[in-house]
């Protein structure tokens, strides 16, 4: 089962205070990007997980406290990297724009 | 073998698309992926519903397997080319798999289905219709397959090579993280495995990095070509790219992988298990 559903999987029958979430979109001009792949580098930059990004442009992790960096890769541009903090409990939303 | 005898370029995949000695096949947990769009021809093979039993954990039979490829339309003789998202993880899994029934041709696509979806290559919704074969699945190769009695026998003695994220290693982490973190199983790592995460042998866009830095990877946790050695990761398909990276690749004897891995040795009782980012003592 670590095989990345696009856009990650569902928050459905999840119990969020044990999970420290990493959500959000992709965007290019306003417009949700739906063939970028997210993934998390841990505090060393090191590959902790990919998803490609839903229909919808959307992505989503569960994490380990902690600061983390979202590099996303997507068609004809150069990646994008954006820092992000994850705690149990919370649901941490970002946008990025490529 | 060589990266030349097993791994494919993407335009050589678009060359070959109708030539009838090549099958390509797709295997991807999120199997939504194939069917709205793959590489034109490809048939698809599910990595859980079609590979294993179902009822125990294990793979399907040497009679299933020959069944199910002859449903698919797969020959012996084929060029069996497979690829798939997570960065060829579960397309590695396939390959491993099929090595360990008999077939003698495989090849991974280099960089699997993001690099081929980056590029803008073309994708099909449309499914092949290729007629049943007479596919004979050989005897199952266990030189190549860990189990868990080996695993425990090989801490201090073989090469141990955890290829998950540094986090899960540690026991920060108890699964992916682009997956909810479970509690079956407890945290850490096999007491002297070094932790070579799959991710290091490949580049951004899933391409395997050069003979010489792959060499690398494994010679800085101390990896000696004298023994034997078992890679493991959560469930067995992350570490089956590495076992692609050290034996298909850098042509390294006597690799097993450990499909068991950390979600069976990780709930075993009494068992040595180490925590934190270093392998720990035997």
């Amino acid at each position: 089962m670590c095989g990345a559903t696009r856009g990650g999987p569902s928050l459905d029958g999840i119990d969020i205070t044990k999970q420290a979430v990493i959500q959000g979109i992709v965007l290019r001009d306003d417009e949700p990007v739906s063939n970028a792949y997210v993934r998390l580098l841990d505090r060393t930059g090191e590959f902790t997980a990919e998803v490609p990004t839903s229909a919808t442009g959307q992505f989503r992790f569960f994490a380990a406290p902690g600061t983390w960096t979202l590099r996303t890769l997507a068609p004809s541009t150069d990646s994008v990297d954006k820092t992000v903090v994850a705690d149990l409990g919370l649901v941490a939303d970002v946008a990025v724009s490529v | 073998m060589s990266r030349e005898n097993v791994l494919v370029t993407a335009d050589w995949v678009e060359e070959n698309l109708d030539n009838p000695n090549i099958v390509l096949i797709e295997v991807d947990e999120d199997s939504e992926a194939y069917d709205k769009g793959h590489i034109r021809g490809a048939i698809k093979l599910d990595w859980r519903a079609d590979l294993q039993d179902g009822v125990r954990h294990d793979f399907i039979s040497q009679d299933r397997l020959s069944a199910l490829l002859s449903a698919k339309g797969v020959s012996n003789d084929q060029t069996v080319v497979f690829y798939g998202g997570n960065n060829n993880w579960f397309a590695a899994y396939a390959f491993w798999y099929l090595r360990y029934y008999g077939h003698t041709d495989l090849r991974l696509l280099d960089g699997g289905r993001k690099k081929w979806e980056l590029e803008s290559r073309e994708l099909t919704a449309d499914i092949p219709d290729r007629p049943a074969t007479t596919y004979v699945a050989k005897p199952a190769d266990e030189s190549i397959r860990a189990y868990r009695d080996d695993v425990v026998a090989a801490i201090g003695v073989q090469n141990l090579i955890d290829v998950r994220s540094p986090d899960e290693f540690a026991g920060r982490l108890l699964a992916p993280a682009h997956l909810p973190q479970e509690a079956g199983q407890i945290g850490g790592h096999v007491p002297t495995a070094g932790n070579v995460p799959w991710s290091k042998a490949a580049n951004d866009d899933g391409t395997f990095k050069s003979d010489e830095q792959l060499a690398a990877l494994y010679d800085e946790v101390g990896f000696d070509e004298n023994k034997d050695t078992i890679a493991y990761c959560r469930i067995g398909e992350r570490s089956s790219h590495t076992w692609f990276v050290l034996s298909q690749i850098l042509d390294r004897k006597n690799v097993k992988n450990y499909d068991g891995s950390w979600r069976e040795y990780g709930a075993l009782r009494a068992v040595p298990v180490a925590l934190g980012d270093e392998p720990g003592e035997a």
